[in-house]
């Protein structure tokens, strides 16, 4: 396989999966608009949203203040803004359509709908389009494409170059998602076993899909520990650091068997996955989550560098 | 100008090919026929056929207008064009073999020296390389005209890089999808043979030195230019690598492209890209589309670029006047398919004639493609003339000038119903071990009412072409 395809593959996975993660922020900024809570609590709260999305300073640069109606169109609509929804499709879309033969036609129909259908919502009067239907539309579209992914491409290399794409991107989203909100999290920690009424970490559970799941998953209180574990370390939760590393170290074995040659990339997931494993929230606490965040982010970006150097740039021999 | 010939209609009556359409156009109802167009575009856009025109800007996903009409060949007609096709196919290639080997029709006098060793699309750089099997031109791309029953004229050919082959074969597909009822009443020649024809054609032209199953890859300018699509749709339908220059690279005598498993020898190269571009130590040393040193390769034998360089010779317009001539001396043959007339402004007498009835005539640039930088005399206005005539006068020998033909018309939906619009034809004759083409090519139509350019950047559609079987 050419290693441009390969690339554009992966970064066709890892364009959707951030439109994705810019759409659940949405999500979470359109129910926190609906609480009672105080003007100064919503004013945080979107500003938390920009940093989550990586975005802030370029909307301060734009826009100034986080008016909502504002954001809501920086973060779906402003192509100028690299990690938009338009933006994120666009770019997807862009690659799918050089790699167009590496693409099943229902795979490629899914994103060059999504892509019709985004020109069609870019004409559409934003009077017209709640930020529901936005969301909604954005979430509808993605796991469409997923959908189409795993029901109709072959498993071979073209599948682990997409999947190693979203593992990636969703593993450096969950940390980043976590890391903003780790100074909520950071004064509660003397109180653990103590219940935490805070919306905010439910706002959190929310934008990761997790919200209910994490209730049958643990039950009773919402404790900074059970967030910690559900979102880092257990491997049931789709989003959690463990579930994503698990993802990329998975694809990069399929790809050194089917290829017949071992990487370092490889062996790099490996460990990073080995240290998931065997960690404990505590372990997390002591290091701090800040810290531990940090680091993480940084061990994903390696190996995103590996993959590149070693598959991307067609330059092993 | 005179009545078209109406491919269709002889008066009241329907020509034979047409019978079945008859009813079939009058017993659709026009709500239907909306329905069904709407769902052609819905369908090309799903797909993702689309078509950029260059330097015009706006919607670079713009459809080319797809007619749902078909135009029809018979058996007949079709054995006795393909007859034609295939015997210029194999006379410009050996005039490009002789070109750039010893040059032997200029010798006997046949040709004039300059229109070909000054021409600017012949390559020194190649002269004395003989590609394998002595092919130039792989896929050559004839434009055809018709202007009666039996009349058929060349209008121009096409030895570089011919596009619009993947039009063929959609269009195919979306008629059968729309209209699987015609298909069955109708006994039409499949055209879907096609991509594996163009693949075991590359593999039998591969360098001696490969060994083995070769390596066949398409080398695309990427996926700005307008014929993308194009270029993925072959890649995809033969299940060969779409590479761009920076996929490829030159190491020791081969050619190599990056791939996740490491370098891989590439022997075949399809080419979309044009000569100037393809090697920029060789050619256009600011060309990024490119692969450094791939030329060299190619000299030594170790990869085969489809078309050649230097292929552009043999389509040029000035030279165009000759065809007819190269099948006469290669071939010992009097030609199927005759030449338009044409007025080369370069000489003397023939520029004074054009001079005099520039309203009259057709003009092109020699070097010209795509329907750009020409005068259609009788659509033009006065102004458009006179300023014309003064390019003209200062560069004569850049142009040709023929008498505007009246292309026939094949009925094509219009908003009031049905109505004739003129068209062409462009098959496209596969050489390799075998000289071949699948029956059918695209038909391009002047949706314009009168209007005769067909060139999809001046607003032309396209529709299927069918050839009846027996």
């Amino acid at each position: 396989m050419l290693s441009r395809t390969a690339e554009n593959l992966y970064w066709l996975a890892r364009y959707m999966e951030r439109a994705e993660k810019t759409a659940r922020l949405l999500e979470v900024g359109s129910r926190i608009s609906l609480m009672p809570g105080g003007a100064d609590g919503y004013r945080n709260e979107w500003d938390a949203l920009l940093l989550a999305a990586g975005t802030a300073e370029g909307f301060d640069r734009k826009y100034g203040d986080a008016v909502q109606r504002n954001i809501e169109s920086y973060l779906f609509f402003d192509t100028d803004n690299p990690s938009s929804i338009a933006s994120c499709i666009g770019r997807a879309r862009e690659n799918g359509r050089i790699v167009r033969t590496a693409l099943t036609t229902q795979v490629w129909d899914a994103l060059n709908t999504a892509f019709q259908e985004l020109k069609e919502l870019q004409r559409t009067p934003r009077s017209e389009l709640p930020l529901s239907q936005l969301v909604d539309w954005t979430l509808r579209h993605t796991a469409q494409l997923r959908g189409a992914i795993d029901a109709t491409q072959l498993r071979n290399d073209n599948y682990d170059f997409l999947h190693l794409g979203y593992s990636i991107e969703r593993g450096d989203n969950t940390a980043r998602l976590l890391d903003v909100k780790y100074f909520v999290l950071l004064p509660r920690i003397d109180f653990v076993g103590s219940g935490l009424d805070n919306y905010q970490w439910t706002t959190l559970l929310r934008a990761l899909s997790a919200h209910r799941a994490f209730h049958w998953a643990y039950g009773g209180d919402v404790t900074a520990h059970k967030i910690a574990h559900f979102l880092i370390l257990n491997p049931q939760c789709p989003r959690s650091l463990r579930s994503c590393t698990q993802g990329m170290s998975d694809h990069l074995d399929r790809l050194a068997r089917g290829y017949q040659r071992t990487t370092s990339v490889q062996s790099k997931a490996r460990a990073l996955l080995g240290e998931l494993v065997e960690m404990t929230v505590e372990d997390v606490f002591e290091e701090g989550l800040h810290e531990f965040l940090t680091r993480y982010i940084g061990e994903v970006a390696t190996v995103g560098g590996l993959v590149a150097e070693t598959y991307l740039s067609g330059d092993m021999r | 100008m005179t009545d078209s010939f109406n491919e269709m209609f002889e008066g009241e009556r329907i020509r034979p090919p047409y019978t079945r359409l008859g009813d079939w156009t009058e017993s659709m109802p026009q709500e239907l026929k909306r329905l069904k167009q709407a769902e052609a575009e819905a369908l090309f856009r799903r797909i993702g056929i689309t078509f950029a025109v260059y330097g015009e800007g706006g919607d670079p996903d713009r459809l080319i207008p797809f007619d749902m009409f078909p135009r029809v060949f018979t058996q007949g007609e079709w054995r006795r064009l393909e007859r034609g096709i295939v015997q210029r196919a194999r006379a410009l290639n050996a005039f490009l073999a002789d070109v750039y080997d010893r040059g032997e029709i200029v010798k006997a006098g046949r040709i004039p020296g300059h229109l070909v060793w000054r021409n600017e699309a012949y390559e020194p750089a190649v002269a004395g390389i003989r590609p394998p099997r002595g092919v130039y031109s792989h896929i050559v791309g004839i434009d055809i005209v018709r202007t009666g029953p039996e009349d058929f004229f060349v209008l121009e050919d096409n030895c570089r890089t011919p596009s619009g082959v993947s039009y063929m074969l959609e269009n195919r597909e979306i008629m059968m999808r729309l209209f699987p009822g015609l298909f069955r009443e109708n006994r039409i020649e499949p055209v879907d043979g096609y991509s594996e024809s163009l693949r075991r054609m590359l593999a039998s032209v591969a360098p001696a030195k490969c060994s083995g199953e070769p390596t066949i890859v398409i080398l695309t300018p990427g996926p700005l230019n307008s014929a993308y699509y194009e270029h993925s749709f072959l890649a995809d339908l033969m299940g060969v690598e779409l590479v761009e220059g920076q996929d490829l690279f030159v190491e020791g005598e081969y050619v190599w492209m990056r791939t996740t498993q490491g370098p891989k020898k590439v022997d075949v190269i399809y080419r979309r890209i044009d000569d100037a571009f393809i090697d920029p130590l060789c050619f256009r040393p600011d060309s990024m589309l490119g692969v450094a040193g791939l030329m060299d390769v190619y000299r030594s034998g170790g990869v085969t670029l489809a078309s050649a360089p230097g292929a552009g010779v043999a389509d040029d317009k000035a030279v165009y006047v000759f065809v007819p001539e190269m099948i006469r001396f290669y071939l010992g043959e009097e030609p199927i398919l005759q030449n338009v007339p044409t007025w080369q402004c370069g000489k003397r007498d023939d520029l004074r004639y054009v001079l005099e009835h520039l309203p009259e005539l057709v003009v092109k640039e020699v070097h010209g493609s795509g329907g750009y930088g020409m005068l259609v005399g009788p659509k033009a206005t006065a102004e458009q003339v006179a300023a014309f005539r003064e390019r003209l006068v200062a560069h004569p020998a850049n142009y040709i000038a023929q008498p505007t033909l009246a292309l026939s018309t094949c009925p094509t939906f219009v908003d009031e119903g049905v109505a004739p619009r003129h068209v062409d034809l462009r098959p496209y004759c596969l050489v390799g071990e075998r000289i071949e083409l699948v029956p059918g090519g695209l038909t391009r139509v002047a949706l314009t009412e009168g209007s005769l350019v067909v060139n999809s950047s001046q607003g032309g559609g396209v529709k299927d072409t069918w050839v009846l079987a027996e």
